[in-house]
């Protein structure tokens, strides 16, 4: 058990060390991968806490999507840091109130949370240990919570055509590659063979 | 207390170890092997000096690669550099402690087998990034860029014919997975799946006709342009793991992992792990022919294949083989 322990404080001293390096570094690059080493600690955590699926989910979906394409925009953007710096004290009213608030959230939240037995019932639904993680989470996903699950799979549609559309631009006459019809060109098309009488050739229609 | 802890580490070291280094040595035999086929589809020899049949010729590369200086270009950021090859080649060595090389012949077996091989697999893109972001010159960071597109997009098909495995599975076991398949092997009922799977496991280990990311006609060596000496060997056996590791994932989930093709006398006398490694070989014989026999994609090509070919058929089986279980009851629950 101490080894258990040990570890899982392991994993979330990184956690932590990482976030607050993806908001301290100076290079935007090295930002996002510690941004990565944040998730993939995470990950490891919820493996800890014996929540297989959810830790290989968040390394396949924010690791191996997400932060790849947050990587890609990061380093095609050119940031100027002297420009991004001249700027700085016209942001702090901003930032300091964004602060606040999150500090008097931070509050509320310590300040109820002996009384959250009252408000929120912790868990309806029974935890079985025959069922792995991966089933009990499907059927609950499946079943109670269906309609908010379709749903949220259409928002995400929504999202994805409207991207489209905004970066869409139609461009006439564009040659586009027709494999079919590649593919399907025979000998006879395109090669023909004649025999040319001298001082008369021949007739190409084109 | 601290011996029981010294002793659990001390086993599972010679454990990890007694499946890294017979990897590591495959990964070196296999790279003869491809040369080789290679080399006889040309009409040429192929590597044949060293050692009986050429058969140390890796060895003898990588001591050569071992004893080169190993150049860090002056304007790149030499911990991500550094780093790069290192990520590659742990990566490709992680993720074989999941493979069952028989019923109860395993480093690791997870409820989540099949997730884990597939998030290990899509972390391999960090690697090839992170060595074409750092290298700081523009060959590395177009085909980084190559890579990065084409890895994601392929990982997408990759994952639903996973998805069509796991229906008639039911389980994210890896040993399930192969024990449902005592019947009847998957490849032959998903046929059309283990085709894209394969095709797909081309694509992500970069593997030609989709070598694209290290294109030398056009980019030079792609992301492995500025690395010398070890760090490129790195790479390059970081590569072939990654490519073994491809074809044991394709013999495990449609292949039948470790069974053998007819459960009879003769055939059930050759211990598990063979038939694996046979299958896996077999696979990999494939691998090195389409790299002798096939021409290069074209960029737009490749993200055609992987984005309007791939990923609606794939998905079009999903719902036809999810459909078909449905309707005629058999889908498994445990």
């Amino acid at each position: 058990m101490l080894a258990h322990a040990l570890v899982f404080y392991l994993f979330s001293f990184i956690t932590i060390a990482s976030s607050l390096a993806v908001i301290s570094a100076r290079n935007t690059i090295h930002a996002v991968f510690f941004l990565i080493l944040d998730f993939v600690s995470v990950s490891c955590l919820f493996i800890m806490m014996g929540a297989e699926y959810l830790g290989m989910l968040t390394l396949i979906v924010y690791v191996g999507a997400v932060a790849v394409l947050f990587l890609f925009v990061v380093m095609m953007l050119n940031v100027n840091f002297k420009e991004l710096k001249s700027g700085f004290l016209g942001y702090v009213p901003f930032g300091a109130f964004i602060g606040i608030v999150l500090l008097i959230e931070i509050g509320i939240m310590l300040g109820t949370w002996r009384y959250k037995d009252k408000f929120i019932k912790t868990s309806e639904i029974e935890i079985d240990n025959d069922f792995s993680n991966t089933e009990a989470i499907g059927n609950v996903l499946y079943t109670d919570y269906l309609h908010y699950f379709q749903i949220s799979g259409l928002i995400l549609l929504v999202a994805m055509i409207g991207a489209i559309l905004l970066t869409f631009r139609r461009k006439d006459n564009l040659k586009r590659q027709d494999i079919t019809k590649q593919v399907s060109r025979e000998r006879a098309d395109g090669v023909l063979l004649s025999e040319i009488e001298s001082f008369k050739g021949v007739k190409l229609n084109d | 207390m601290l011996n029981v802890y010294l002793n659990i580490i001390f086993s599972d070291s010679l454990k990890i170890l007694s499946l890294v280094i017979p990897v590591l040595i495959a990964v070196a035999m296999i790279v003869w092997v491809d040369r080789r086929v290679w080399g006889l589809v040309q009409l040429r020899r192929g590597p044949n000096v060293v050692g009986p049949f050429g058969l140390l010729q890796t060895v003898a590369d990588a001591l050569k690669y071992i004893f080169k200086e190993i150049i860090i270009p002056a304007g790149s950021n030499k911990i991500i550099f550094i780093l790069a090859p290192v990520v590659t080649m742990s990566l490709a060595l992680l993720s074989w402690a999941v493979i069952p090389f028989g019923e109860d012949i395993y480093l690791t077996n997870i409820n989540v087998g099949v997730l884990y091989l597939f998030a290990v697999s899509s972390l391999s893109v960090y690697g090839i990034i992170m060595a074409g972001w750092a290298s700081n010159s523009k060959y590395p960071f177009l085909g980084a860029l190559r890579s990065a597109a084409q890895m994601v997009s392929y990982e997408v098909s990759i994952g639903f014919v996973i998805v069509t495995v796991l229906l008639c599975v039911g389980s994210l076991n890896l040993v399930d997975i192969v024990i449902a398949q005592k019947k009847v092997w998957f490849a032959v009922p998903l046929f059309p799946m283990f085709i894209i799977f394969f095709i797909s496991a081309l694509a992500e280990t970069n593997r030609p006709p989709f070598d694209l990311p290290e294109a030398e006609a056009e980019l030079v060596s792609g992301y492995q342009t500025e690395y010398s000496g070890m760090m490129y060997a790195l790479f390059w056996l970081g590569e072939y793991a990654n490519i073994l590791l491809m074809c044991a994932m394709g013999s495990v989930l449609f292949l039948g992992g470790w069974l053998s093709p007819i459960d009879l006398y003769p055939f059930n006398l050759i211990p598990t792990p063979l038939w694996l490694i046979f299958k896996i070989f077999i696979l990999f014989i494939a691998f090195a022919l389409i790299k002798a026999i096939v021409p290069r994609y074209r960029y737009d090509q490749l993200m055609r294949l992987g984005w309007k070919v791939f990923l609606p058929i794939s998905l079009a089986w999903v719902v036809i083989v999810s459909g078909f279980l449905v309707y005629f009851k058999k889908v498994p629950i445990n």
